[in-house]
């Protein structure tokens, strides 16, 4: 009696073998590895402490000034604290965005990372995943501080309106994030891409502001049109949206605001989620066509 | 195992690779031999997935390009210069490349000591030395005992004792049927490790021979001897 040969299928061995890790273990795995990166890194600590520190001056000085009583004065602390967002949120989520893969291709860990069974866009959105949970961790610690201490103090703090600001200073984050990280992927260089994310910062913060008086001086610009130009910056909408979760009304932002008010009315909130979103999703979008392209050496 | 057929790869107008076709078999070590610039690291790059090219690579019949994911599970790569994140723990990054890799491991020394960097594991990588760090990259391209290992002039940056012994250490893996498609400037390691030499000038091949019958006398030149009988010229 002859026994046959075990038949071994050459083709389902190498199936089998090179059956790679799923999309969703790679995402996870670089997002872990990012935000364990982020949170032991200097960074992490310095802005988690300045955050924490510039909004209970902030906090301080608004309370102060109104008496330190009363839901008016949570208003006034709550518009300091927006301010102070608008400012820091930005410069930690683009400085951390630009850092995302030039710095790696500059030490040569990109092509080495790429030589792995991951596919570039997995790596991309685990980066920026693992980013966007430390800025995350950093915004809720600085907020969820300042409204802690706030509250430890005796001065007015409501809940529903640091969450809404911490929500929506996640939305900023996420928004500047895919900014910073389409920056960090066309940049030859970590340098240059930190230099472009600081420029960004500097036109998004302060240039569109004067940017859109002076236009509005020079080209008397109509309301239509002036809106339309606020509404595209991000940080306006951030600063709109939240103004308008404080107050329900925006004609502290004048004609701009109360135009707004009247020709959207309570469409606003979705036109403003989907703006962010836009900003999110689009960057986001474009640098991993980018980066699916481009070299990684 | 490996097959090149006709690629070409330019960056901007220098053409790095010019209509290379190269198979490797099932088990055969394959050494790369040619002067800097002579394309090796593109060639290799390329079977990796990492560069755009024209033409075709397959490893074990799959298309590096369509099923890049697949083909690099296939192969255990080992760069020219190491990148790692010098802030990790060794173990640590053994874990962090078995995840990507897919790899099922239980025990990271045991994965240490393959390479003979067994009670390294608490090192944060900084701490490695170039040679200890080549290690790790040898125990990271062997996680999940992949039939393919690629290696980029991995011993360039060795002294001579830790060349020895890296080349001893590959010598084995060779031996246990892997195929291996690397790239040297040291004839005594392509002589000791290649079946089969291939030499390759400005993004060409322009020879191959039996690794036994290497002709030492071409190193200066970085081409092989157009007199020596066992070239045969590649199309």
């Amino acid at each position: 009696m002859s026994v046959a040969a075990p038949i071994i299928d050459r083709t389902a061995f190498i199936e089998f073998t090179a059956r790679p890790p799923s999309a969703l273990a790679n995402i996870r795995t670089v997002t872990l590895r990012e935000l364990r990166d982020a949170v032991c890194s200097r960074w992490f600590a310095l802005y988690t402490l300045a955050f924490l520190g510039l909004g209970l001056a902030v906090s301080s000085v608004s309370a102060a000034a109104a008496g330190g009583v009363g839901l008016a004065g949570f208003g006034r602390t709550t518009a300091g604290l927006l301010n102070l967002v608008l400012l820091i949120v930005p410069l930690i989520a683009l400085g951390a965005g630009a850092g995302a893969v030039a710095s790696d291709r500059e030490r040569g860990m990109l092509p080495y990372l790429l030589s792995q069974p991951i596919a570039r866009w997995e790596l991309l959105l685990g980066k920026y995943l693992g980013l966007l949970f430390a800025i995350v961790a950093c915004v809720l610690l600085g907020l969820g501080g300042c409204a802690g201490i706030l509250a430890w103090r005796g001065e007015a703090t409501s809940p529903s309106g640091i969450v809404g600001l911490a929500l929506l200073s996640v939305a900023l984050a996420a928004s500047m994030l895919s900014v910073g990280v389409l920056i960090s992927v066309f940049a030859r260089r970590a340098s240059v891409a930190v230099g472009s994310s600081i420029f960004a910062w500097l036109v998004l913060v302060f240039g569109t502001d004067l940017g859109l008086m002076a236009g509005t001086i020079a080209f008397k610009l109509r309301i239509e049109t002036l809106l339309l130009l606020a509404i595209a910056n991000p940080l306006q909408v951030f600063k709109m949206w939240s103004l308008s979760t404080i107050d329900a009304s925006l004609d502290v932002l004048g004609p701009v605001g109360l135009y707004a008010q009247d020709t959207i009315g309570d469409r606003l909130p979705w036109l403003f989620g989907a703006i962010l979103l836009a900003w999110v999703v689009v960057p986001l979008a474009i640098a991993m066509i980018g980066f699916s392209r481009r070299s990684p050496v | 195992m490996i097959r090149v057929a006709d690629v070409s790869m330019r960056f901007g107008r220098a053409r790095a690779l010019d209509g290379v076709s190269l198979e490797v078999a099932r088990g055969e070590a394959v050494a790369l031999w040619g002067a800097n610039g002579a394309g090796k690291t593109t060639l290799i790059r390329c079977v990796l997935g990492l560069l755009r090219y024209t033409g075709c690579v397959e490893v074990a019949g799959l298309d590096a390009r369509a099923h890049g994911k697949r083909v690099r599970k296939l192969i255990g790569y080992v760069p020219q210069e190491i990148g790692f994140f010098d802030d990790m723990r060794v173990g640590e990054s053994i874990r962090f490349f078995a995840r990507l890799k897919a790899a099922p491991f239980d025990d990271v020394e045991r994965e240490l000591d393959r390479v003979g960097l067994a009670g390294h594991g608490r090192k944060r990588v900084r701490e490695l030395s170039g040679g200890m760090k080549q290690r790790l990259a040898l125990a990271v391209a062997l996680l999940g005992d992949p039939p393919v290992l690629v290696l980029d002039e991995v011993t360039a940056s060795l002294d001579a004792l830790g060349r020895d012994g890296f080349v001893h250490l590959l010598e084995r893996l060779s031996g246990e049927g892997r195929t291996m498609l690397f790239s040297s400037h040291r004839v005594d390691e392509v002589t000791t490790l290649a079946h089969r030499v291939v030499t390759m000038d400005l993004g060409k091949i322009i020879g191959m021979c039996a690794g036994s019958e290497f002709d030492p006398s071409t190193r200066r030149a970085g081409r092989p001897s157009p007199a020596s009988p066992a070239m045969e010229h590649s199309r």
